[in-house]
């Protein structure tokens, strides 16, 4: 018999051997109790949480607590059914005109996770004659809903307009086109030049997907996403988000404007042929949409964060994944997976925990301690981290 | 020259600048395991050989194609 397992022996060995240099494993931690958005206790210590995706802190929000609570008392723990059967609650009905009313758009589509809007709307609206051209650095979620569906995939280098252009001149005529970007990448915190592409695939009669996860509640007028902040949403003609990052719980969605958009509740496997989010979780996501509407002056508190960690940062010489802050994620990038583990380590003890991240996720083969601020991180945590990472950077020789 | 030797001598120049390994090119040399070609020298690698023959090569057409010769195939395929 050959053992299935074989294939993973690299991974199960470089595993094994991080492990032994006595590091904590990275990929294993456990958050005993919860105190708030940004503190946890982790070992039995207390830990500012700065890798959370918990962007707008949304998930000890009084009301949004308070409305899963009384979903919970009133229509119980789980569906326990597809949305075409007997999983379409009020709750999801809610959720759904909430998303419409946040995006002033016609349709709105939730799914139980971010991952399946993106598998289950790319691979279902992209078919065997025709064309997906995507960014090289998209999400896991995105490459998947491609493998998943029968299209000619074509990519083209991270955040290059000219060689978006050129790939679109290049599909066959007659041949449907499907450009999928995304408004932050999540890897670097960079954020896409969605003005100028977005006019290029409509120069070249393509429909447009943005992946908003990283944006939503926190970039934009009224926190849509990249899109919004640069003028050109009503030109795009898909938006998939979660409600795992800004929103705090989790599902996921997309929204549209397009006349036929609600057949896809039938021809959508990932949609179809899953259990809808129990009601306690849309009905938090709905309370938690619809103060996201109304949340100025969180999205400029988190600005604030950001720039402020990301000067902080630069000026101990730490080496950070974009020149300016474009974003609530701030990279910072490891020489290697080593210093990068001792690095993390060093942080956890200080009190910090942040996300290691590493190939394939990373662009490039990089290591990444990624930090993903919060608008509830106060003033004086953002001192704290900072004071955080210049011990451990000094600790483990990452800066001098 | 003939059409198929001539698209061969032009991807056998285009990978040069990736060659930085100095491996002896043939049609039989492999991308990913001769060359060590990681995903983002394909990439460039891919868009050099698109700009150059003005044609598509989708990640499904790539996964098919595993050596230069088969590369050299295809061109001769897609520019038919």
């Amino acid at each position: 018999m050959i053992d299935l397992f074989d294939k993973f022996d690299p991974l199960i060995e470089q595993r094994a051997a991080l492990l032994e240099s006595g590091i904590t494993d990275p990929f294993n931690l456990v958050m005993e109790k919860v105190e708030s958005p940004t503190v946890a206790i982790c070992n039995g210590r207390r830990t500012i949480l700065l890798g959370t995706y918990n962007y707008m802190g949304m998930t000890f929000d009084p009301d949004v607590v308070a409305a899963g609570k009384q979903a919970l008392d009133e229509f119980g723990s789980g569906t326990t059914g597809s949305r075409v059967l007997n999983g379409t609650y009020g709750g999801h009905k809610a959720v759904e005109q909430a998303l419409k009313d946040f995006y002033e758009m016609d349709h709105a589509m939730v799914f139980s996770t971010g991952y399946q809007a993106n598998l289950g709307v790319i691979s279902t609206i992209a078919g065997k004659e025709d064309y997906i051209i995507l960014d090289i650095d998209s999400h896991a979620s995105i490459y998947d809903g491609c493998a998943l569906g029968n299209a000619q995939i074509v990519p083209f280098r991270h955040n290059d307009i000219e060689a978006l252009e050129k790939r679109l001149k290049r599909v066959p005529e007659g041949a449907g086109k499907l450009v999928v970007l995304e408004g932050v990448y999540s890897m670097l915190g960079d954020v896409a030049p969605l003005k100028e592409m977005v006019a290029v695939s409509k120069a070249n009669g393509a429909m447009v997907l943005v992946d908003e996860a990283h944006s939503m509640g926190f970039i934009g007028e009224h926190g849509r996403g990249v899109a919004e902040a640069q003028g050109i949403i009503d030109d795009v003609d898909f938006i998939i988000g979660t409600f795992s990052k800004s929103v705090g719980t989790v599902g996921g969605f997309c929204v549209s404007n397009h006349p036929k958009f609600e057949i896809l509740r039938l021809v959508c496997r990932p949609y179809v042929f899953t259990a809808s989010l129990p009601p306690s979780v849309v009905a938090t996501a709905a309370t938690s949409i619809r103060k996201l509407m109304d949340s100025a002056d969180k999205r400029e508190h988190l600005w604030e964060n950001s720039k402020r960690l990301h000067a902080g940062l630069r000026q101990l010489g730490f080496t950070l994944g974009t020149d300016e802050p474009q974003s609530a994620i701030i990279a910072v990038i490891m020489p290697d997976l080593e210093t990068g583990a001792a690095m993390w380590e060093a942080l956890l003890d200080e009190g910090l925990y942040v996300n290691l991240a590493r190939p394939p996720a990373t662009p490039a083969g990089m290591t990444l301690l990624r930090c993903s601020l919060c608008a509830l991180h106060s003033e004086e945590q953002v001192g704290e981290i900072l004071d955080m990472f210049a011990a451990a950077g000094r600790a483990t020789g990452c800066i001098s | 020259m003939s059409d198929r030797s001539q698209t061969l001598a032009k991807v056998l120049e285009l990978i040069e600048p990736f060659n930085k390994k100095g491996v002896a090119v043939s049609e039989s040399t492999r991308f990913a395991q001769d060359l060590e070609w990681d995903s983002l020298t394909v990439l460039d690698f891919v868009a050099n050989i698109e700009d150059e023959f003005d044609v598509i090569i989708s990640m499904n057409m790539q996964a098919e194609i595993e050596t230069v010769g088969q590369l050299v195939d295809a061109l001769e395929k897609l520019k038919a």
